[in-house]
């Protein structure tokens, strides 16, 4: 029997507000335990929320990034519950009228394709504290510096049948989120956090499930291989005539293992009720309209230009359009040279490679717009053919210089005046008697092949700087000749 | 009797108050009478009517998004029952 | 002089300070005197604050002696115990906040305190406003300084008993279903709760969001209109006050009621109203169109509903409020908590007492999953019904007029065995807090020597029109300046 994966994603988008979504504390990361919480944080008595206009202004952005129904009236609801963390005993989420409506999300996917996700609804909430299990023996000790960080939570329908599709909707959401600046999407810290809900069925089944949630994924990585084990898990119990429960899980890292949270057994009745300290929000078409011409390019649409204004790929247009910072670095190295299928070349190829070998991130990378234009236009002018192109790309991300310095300073002009170009051939011709001979008796069809020893040896001789196009018309005339 | 000491056992637990075996008889008795009393409201009309959360047809007031508080930790952490190196502390929580 | 100072009117204390014939410093010793003489008879204050009142009284004198001063400079004056006070116990009556202090004021404490009052002390209450008799509470019971047998009311039965009874001139109270209008009715005091968004309630301890409302309660409608001018307005801590302009309430009291059309609804004269006092609020009425108002027979078909609603709303919005109260940031925290669920269980059972604790499982049941529907929900469509009842007789009508309550001052232990018998008390005045409007109770006469208090309602945010009613009714009567023995020393 083989299996499918249903998945539904749900992503807790930490908002980049300068305060908390209902009180004026700072939501900057990092600061002493409750250095960040004041008593309205805290849930302290008499405490009231008062909402922060940002907070809907980013939830809109959102929506309109990924073409969704803004809610034009939308409520906040109290979901309550108990747990240390959270300070009033209950969140102030929104459950039944959200923010943000349906939408679709279009997933760049690595072979060029999109996969359609469809986006259930986005809402706003407030985030909980921290707890802390294992600073104290016998105590869990709460910082509540989190609680009040306004949320986005945004939820899938289970569209997803594989853990690439997962990960690749989470990598374009990030890149969304970033782009649109409402969140830095920074998921070691916290900015960024994924439940999955995953269940499987028989391949070409479509009755879902039990699903199983699981809480709080903090990378990629983990998504995918959460994903992973969580599908085996599944099946194994499937395939001993078990049945899923339907419970909530943790993703353990360590052990490559998903596992049941014992503290979520208790039946948790949420009693959603609308929440009577904040008035319902009304948007008006006069605001959506000007949060959507203040709206910054989205990646899809960067991806639409670069195709049409510079005639890349798909697949290219994509991959640089997706991620902002190498966008940016594109589009100022075109700027420059403009030369866009040379550049989106050198910055999909050498550039990511070196990049990733290194550990580095576009913004900081040795080869910066200015050098990797200059590096362009020398290709462009022919003074370099490809192959010297890459040694002087070393030389620029080891710092010797620009294009111009490392090509004078390891003398790596391409060969390219005729004169230079027969004084190589003659000598090769002279030096191989035999396998010009060998040419010159062999049938047109397996010359080609033959004519690729001389070439070699013209490199070798001139050190890889003859170049190639000027040359060959040269070394085909001299080879034919029976001279 | 409109409600069994049962479900009041268990809305005891959702609102983790708690409840002997001793209280249940009593407490189920007067809460099984308010609900009895509220339950008339079944029997009003209300097809089409929107539940009113708030008395007016107030508009949301919004806070700009300025960070107006300071440090407060020593103040508020001066009230808590338990606290140490600036976290407040409970029972160890297993998930 | 002295004597005559104790049961003065707030206006008439702030002008015998204005005009020099009394410091500070003497009217709060005076005052504060009085409290020791008589408050463990009444219990009606849980905290006095002798040193810090006092050290307020010097301040407000040097301040007046400098020729610039606060409107209220050195003005005595009461809050209730679920109003914050910075670094004083603000109790609401329970055990569970019986050692808290909390590190703010109340937005209603610091105007007040901005105005240049000094307050004496904390006021007796139900705990956690949750009560029409001031029994529940943590601290014991409070009496009714007209007959130290019986109760004052609630939930601000101490602060209405603390005025009666002359603690201060005036005191703040809170209203959610009827705690400040029927305490001031049983207490022959005014009180008034405000339009819902007219007062901030931040830093009074929440009971029930969309019901509570923060207003005075003092000897006349007058003082209550001085209060409510320095306690209104919109504030931006708390997102559900009214971006409204705040009229001088004070301007305009002494208008004339001529062609003012006064509602009478059927369903506030029925068999629920005890007889002795529908003859006294008829009589009340009678005085207004004397004076000119129009009376107009009205129909409030859901007042008897409203209890239901009530009873569904509050108590719901309440088990939401009063989760907070864990053992955990503040408050009761019960001792070796076994684990986490043990620290909030014992926490709370010892921290909460019955009535709020019936309240909170009735609450929490009403929001529960397969009862949200037929009870919250229910309730709050209920509740849209009920305003529009009211909407309705606003078209005929500018004042609607009634009892405060259905009956006098109860004795002691009279209604707290059956929770329903204690509900009841709030008949005419839960729907008031259900649509939010404005609400004035009146001292109104006296039947067997215990206050009745006449209760007129107005349109939303017309504060005006009810003050001026009000006010003119206390220019034809003396009721509200009938002083119960307590204060003269004599047995009336």
């Amino acid at each position: 029997m083989s299996y499918e994966m249903v998945i539904g994603l749900e992503v807790h988008l930490q908002l980049a507000t300068a305060s908390k979504i209902f009180s004026g504390s700072s939501t900057a990361f990092g600061a002493e335990p409750n250095a960040q919480a004041n008593a309205v944080d805290m849930g302290m008595p008499g405490m009231l929320p008062v909402l922060n206009a940002q907070a809907i202004r980013f939830a809109v952005m959102f929506g309109l990034g990924i073409g969704a129904k803004i809610g034009r009236h939308s409520v906040f609801d109290r979901k309550n519950y108990f747990y240390p963390d959270l300070p009033k005993g209950y969140q102030i989420s929104q459950f039944f009228e959200p923010i943000v409506a349906e939408g679709m999300f279009d997933v760049p996917m690595p072979d060029g394709s999109l996969w359609p996700i469809r986006i259930t609804r986005a809402h706003l909430e407030e985030d909980a504290g921290k707890s802390v299990h294992d600073l104290f023996p016998g105590a869990t000790a709460i910082d509540l510096n989190r609680a009040g960080t306004p949320l986005l939570e945004i939820v899938t329908e289970p569209d997803f049948r594989t853990a690439e599709q997962a990960v690749c909707y989470l990598k374009a959401l990030h890149a969304l989120a970033i782009a649109l600046e409402i969140s830095d999407g920074n998921m070691a810290e916290g900015s960024m956090r994924c439940d999955v809900n995953l269940s499987v069925r028989p391949a070409g089944s479509d009755i879902l499930g039990t699903r199983t949630e699981i809480k709080n994924v903090n990378s990629f990585r983990f998504v995918e291989r959460a994903i992973a084990v969580e599908f085996e898990r599944q099946i194994d119990i499937l395939e001993d005539g078990g049945e899923i429960i339907q419970e909530t899980r943790l993703y353990d890292a360590e052990r490559n293992e998903t596992r049941s949270m014992r503290s979520k057994e208790v039946a948790n009745d949420y009693r959603y009720f609308p929440e009577p300290d904040l008035l319902p929000i009304v948007i008006d078409d006069q605001y959506i309209e000007s949060v959507r011409a203040s709206l910054p390019e989205l990646p899809a649409d960067k991806r639409r230009r670069f195709i049409k204004d510079f005639q890349l790929g798909d697949y290219d247009a994509a991959q640089l359009a997706n991620d902002r910072s190498t966008a940016d670095f594109f589009e100022a190295t075109v700027a420059l040279c403009q030369e866009p299928k040379l550049t989106a070349n050198w910055v999909l190829g050498d550039l990511s490679a070196a990049l990733n070998r290194d550990e580095c991130n576009i913004a900081g990378s040795p080869v910066t717009p200015e050098l990797l234009a200059g590096l362009i236009r020398r290709l462009a002018d022919n003074t370099l053919s490809s192959k010297l192109a890459k040694q002087v790309f070393e030389g620029l991300w080891a710092g010797e210089g620009d294009t111009d310095s490392i090509i004078e300073q390891r003398g790596l002009k391409q060969v390219s005046d005729s004169g230079s170009l027969e004084a190589l051939v003659d000598a090769v011709i002279a030096q191989n008697p035999d396998q010009v001979a060998q040419y010159r008796a062999a049938d047109p069809d397996k010359r080609k092949k033959l004519s690729g020893f001389f070439v070699g040896q013209i490199m070798k001789a001139s050190q890889g700087q003859a170049n190639p196009q000027l040359l060959n018309p040269i070394l085909m005339a001299k080879l034919a000749s029976d001279d | 009797m409109s409600v069994t000491p049962e479900v009041v056992s268990q809305v005891a637990a959702l609102a983790r108050l708690d409840m002997t075996d001793a209280d249940l008889p009593a407490v189920t008795e007067r809460f099984a009478r308010v609900l009895d009393m509220v339950a008339s409201l079944h029997t009003i009309p209300t097809d089409g009517v929107m539940p009113m959360s708030n008395p007016h047809d107030m508009v949301q007031r919004l806070r700009d998004d300025i960070v107006t508080e300071t440090d407060q930790r020593e103040t508020l952490l001066a009230v808590a029952p338990q606290s140490e190196a600036g976290y407040f502390l409970v029972p160890k929580v297993i998930d | 002089m002295m004597q005559n100072v104790i049961g003065a009117s707030a206006k008439t204390q702030l002008s015998l300070l204005d005009r020099g014939e009394i410091s500070a410093v003497e009217l709060v010793t005076e005052h504060l005197q009085h409290i020791r003489r008589h408050n463990s008879v009444l219990n009606a204050v849980t905290e006095i604050l002798d040193e810090s009142a006092l050290a307020a009284a010097r301040a407000a004198d040097a301040q007046r002696a400098s020729g610039e001063h606060k409107p209220l400079a050195g003005l005595p004056l009461l809050h209730k115990d679920n109003f914050c006070t910075r670094n004083i116990t603000t109790s609401c009556a329970s055990k569970m906040l019986a050692d808290f202090k909390p590190p703010y004021d109340a937005t209603v404490v610091s105007h007040l305190h901005t105005a240049g009052t000094v307050t004496l002390g904390k006021c007796n209450m139900d705990e956690f406003a949750m009560g029409s008799s001031t029994e529940s509470s943590f601290y014991g019971p409070c009496k009714n300084p007209w007959d130290v047998t019986r109760v004052p009311g609630g939930s601000s039965g101490g602060s209405a008993a603390a005025v009666a009874a002359g603690f201060a001139p005036w005191a703040t109270g809170t209203d959610t279903g009827g705690s400040i209008r029927q305490p001031a009715s049983l207490c022959g005091v005014t009180g008034l709760k405000p339009t819902y968004g007219r007062v901030s309630r931040y830093g009074i301890v929440a009971f029930a969001s969309s019901l509570d409302q923060a207003g005075p309660i003092a000897r006349s409608v007058e003082d209550c209109a001085m209060m409510l001018n320095h306690i209104a307005g919109e504030d931006p801590l708390d997102a559900t006050t009214a971006a409204i302009d705040c009229p001088d309430f004070t301007h305009g009291l002494s208008d004339d009621i001529n062609g003012l059309r006064i509602g009478l609804p059927r369903q506030y004269f029925g068999s629920d109203l005890d007889p002795a006092v529908a003859v006294l609020v008829h009589a009340a009425i009678a005085e207004l169109e004397a004076a000119g108002a129009i009376l107009v027979d009205i129909d409030l078909p859901l007042t008897h509903d409203a209890i239901a609603t009530y009873y569904v709303i509050a108590p719901a919005e309440a088990s939401a409020n009063l989760a907070r109260y864990d053992g955990v940031r503040f408050g009761h925290r019960c001792a070796d908590p076994a684990d986490l669920q043990d620290l909030y269980q014992r926490s709370r059972s010892e921290g909460f007492g019955e009535e709020v604790q019936r309240r909170i499982l009735v609450g929490t049941y009403a929001l529960s999953a397969g009862s949200y529907e037929a009870y919250f929900k229910k309730a709050q469509q209920v509740r849209r019904l009920i305003r529009a009842d009211f909407d309705r007789a606003f078209e005929s009508v500018d004042l609607i007029a009634g009892p405060a309550a259905p009956s006098v001052a109860f004795t002691l232990g009279a209604k707290n065995q059956d929770p329903l018998t204690m509900y009841m008390e709030d008949v005419f005045t839960l729907s008031v807090n259900l649509a939010g409007l404005p609400g004035l109770s009146l001292p109104a006469g006296f039947t067997e020597k215990l206050p009745v208090g006449l209760q007129l309602i107005g349109r939303a945010f017309d504060e005006a029109t009810v003050l001026r009613a009000g006010h003119r009714y206390q220019m034809m009567t003396d009721w509200h300046q009938h002083r119960a023995p307590m204060i003269s020393g004599v047995s009336s």
